[in-house]
């Protein structure tokens, strides 16, 4: 069942940038884009499972940082393959100045 | 009439085909590859020791895109007056336009007859094979294909020696500052390297050195470069200089033939340049694929080189074109990671490099790769300073 959970503040991630966020077994990332938005989704990449926590944002998109694959964190797709699976997403919501996920 | 034809099912092709149909093109595509697996990533051969092939795309994704693929089937000839390509199985093909993404093969010199070569799932099953607690491996070449197998080969237990003929590993295209750090690895991993040693010929069992000492060995693994696949271009009367010729746009001397990928040469900012990496080989198959569409109006391609290479528990990512005769400078990254930088004399970033464990210098790299793309002009000791922050840099470059 998914919940809402308190993940961070807002201002634990740098504008247009990200950070790991594990809870229970799973791995996710956060990204805040270029405009105050922030974005979960899946934390490794579909196409070898490697932590995206490490890869550069720009603006509201995520590059992997071991084979490039580029992602639109608006909504999981890929936007440059190597990749072919899209991320799955979570919905985000802000609140007193921390950052809530759906997961 | 708008039948595209793509020669070579690696991931230049791959990737062309499926752009192809992103960009728009309703004709047919028919894409050949020599080898009889549905097309697959070749980084894991290098490092992977399970055999199993990582496709590049699920085999259901051609029949979808509407892909004709067309798998263990050499192109025995272009006829480019006729516009039809001549299959090995007695087919021929008509084509509106032709793409030839041939790739590269393992170069072995006639010294080196005999010794095992990586390029295809079939070599690496080979190769895998031999390695075993205490096998003796010798490597001809201090490349990255010589010391990820060398790598790889350690984690099995053997007993690795690696032969390279120019002073230092990783001569071409790494700097030394990076290269050297590769090298401690290896040696800690109890890699014998010995740099600055001729070989004079090689056997499967035995490497003889150019001052006539010669090693023996369970298995000689030859990792010397490789040479583009030019044969069916130059059959056709098509220019080849270093790989096949291309412009700015990726066609050849005939302007319906294009190429790209490894087998073909290209002008990067004023160079004419062949690369064999795997992210070159995407990029510019998604690019030839959009100039195929006449869809040049985004100007010429402008993607950086870039590679990477896993050894042990580091990576190393190099952007950009070193100029071996030039200095590179240090930007100061951490206790156990490296970052170097090549500026010209009017301080346009041209190259990057850096090396660390697991993925510590991807993101560095990957802004300093884009500083690159831009042109941007940086004081080299503001970025050798780790105070700089390179993101800030990005956003006003």
């Amino acid at each position: 069942m998914a919940e809402w959970i308190d993940a961070c503040a807002t201002d634990d991630i740098e504008e247009e940038d990200v950070i790991r966020f594990d809870h229970g077994s799973r791995t996710f990332i956060i990204v805040r884009d270029h405009e105050e938005n922030y974005y979960c989704t899946d934390g490794l990449c579909t196409h070898e499972d490697v932590h995206l926590a490490d890869g550069l944002v720009v603006e509201a998109t995520i590059e992997c940082p071991k084979h490039s694959s580029i992602f639109d964190v608006t909504n999981g797709d890929v936007e440059t393959p190597p990749a072919c699976e899209s991320l799955q997403r979570y919905p985000t919501r802000i609140e007193g100045g921390r950052v809530f996920v759906e997961i | 009439m708008t039948e595209i034809v793509i020669i070579g099912a690696g991931e230049c092709g791959v990737r062309a085909a499926f752009s192809l149909r992103e960009y728009g093109h309703d004709g047919a595509i028919t894409l050949i590859g020599a080898e009889s697996a549905l097309p697959y990533e070749r980084p894991p051969l290098s490092k992977a020791m399970d055999g199993t092939e990582k496709p590049i795309r699920p085999a259901d994704a051609y029949d979808t895109a509407g892909i004709d693929l067309v798998l263990g089937t050499d192109v025995a000839r272009i006829d480019p007056e006729a516009r039809r390509v001549f299959l090995g199985n007695g087919v021929d093909l008509p084509y509106h336009m032709l793409l030839l993404a041939t790739g590269a093969r393992a170069r072995l010199f006639p010294s080196l007859r005999g010794c095992l070569t990586l390029r295809t799932d079939s070599d690496a099953e080979a190769i895998m094979a031999r390695l075993a607690p205490n096998t003796r491996i010798g490597i001809v070449g201090g490349g990255f294909i010589g010391l990820e197998l060398a790598a790889t080969a350690r984690a099995t237990g053997a007993k690795v020696t690696v032969v390279e003929a120019a002073p230092r590993l990783l001569a071409r295209g790494v700097p030394t500052e990076i290269a050297s750090i590769v090298e401690a690895r290896h040696r800690t991993a109890g890699v014998e390297i010995r740099t600055g040693t001729g070989v004079s010929s090689a056997t499967n069992r035995t490497i003889t050195l150019a001052d006539g000492e010669t090693l023996t060995f369970d298995a000689v693994i030859a990792g010397v470069g490789s040479v583009p696949n030019t044969e069916l271009a130059a059959d056709a009367g098509l220019a080849v200089e270093n790989g096949i010729r291309v412009d700015e746009w990726f066609r050849t001397s005939d302007q319906r033939i294009f190429a790209a990928g490894d087998c073909c040469s290209f002008v990067w900012r004023g160079t004419r340049v062949r690369l064999e990496s795997w992210k070159a080989a995407q990029d510019q198959g998604a690019f030839v694929a959009a100039a195929m569409l006449g869809r040049t109006n985004d100007g010429g391609y402008r993607h950086v080189p870039w590679f990477w290479s896993d050894q042990y528990d580091q990576s190393l990512q190099v952007a950009g074109l070193f100029d071996a005769d030039s200095p590179v400078q240090q930007r100061d990254a951490g206790q156990d990671k490296r970052i170097v930088f090549q500026c010209d004399a009017e301080n346009v970033l041209v190259a990057a490099a850096g090396i660390g464990p697991g993925n510590s210098v991807s993101k560095d790299i990957r802004i300093l790769e884009k500083l690159i793309e831009r042109g941007a002009r940086v004081d080299p000791s503001v970025l050798a300073d780790p105070s700089l922050n390179l993101k800030r840099l990005l956003r006003a470059a």
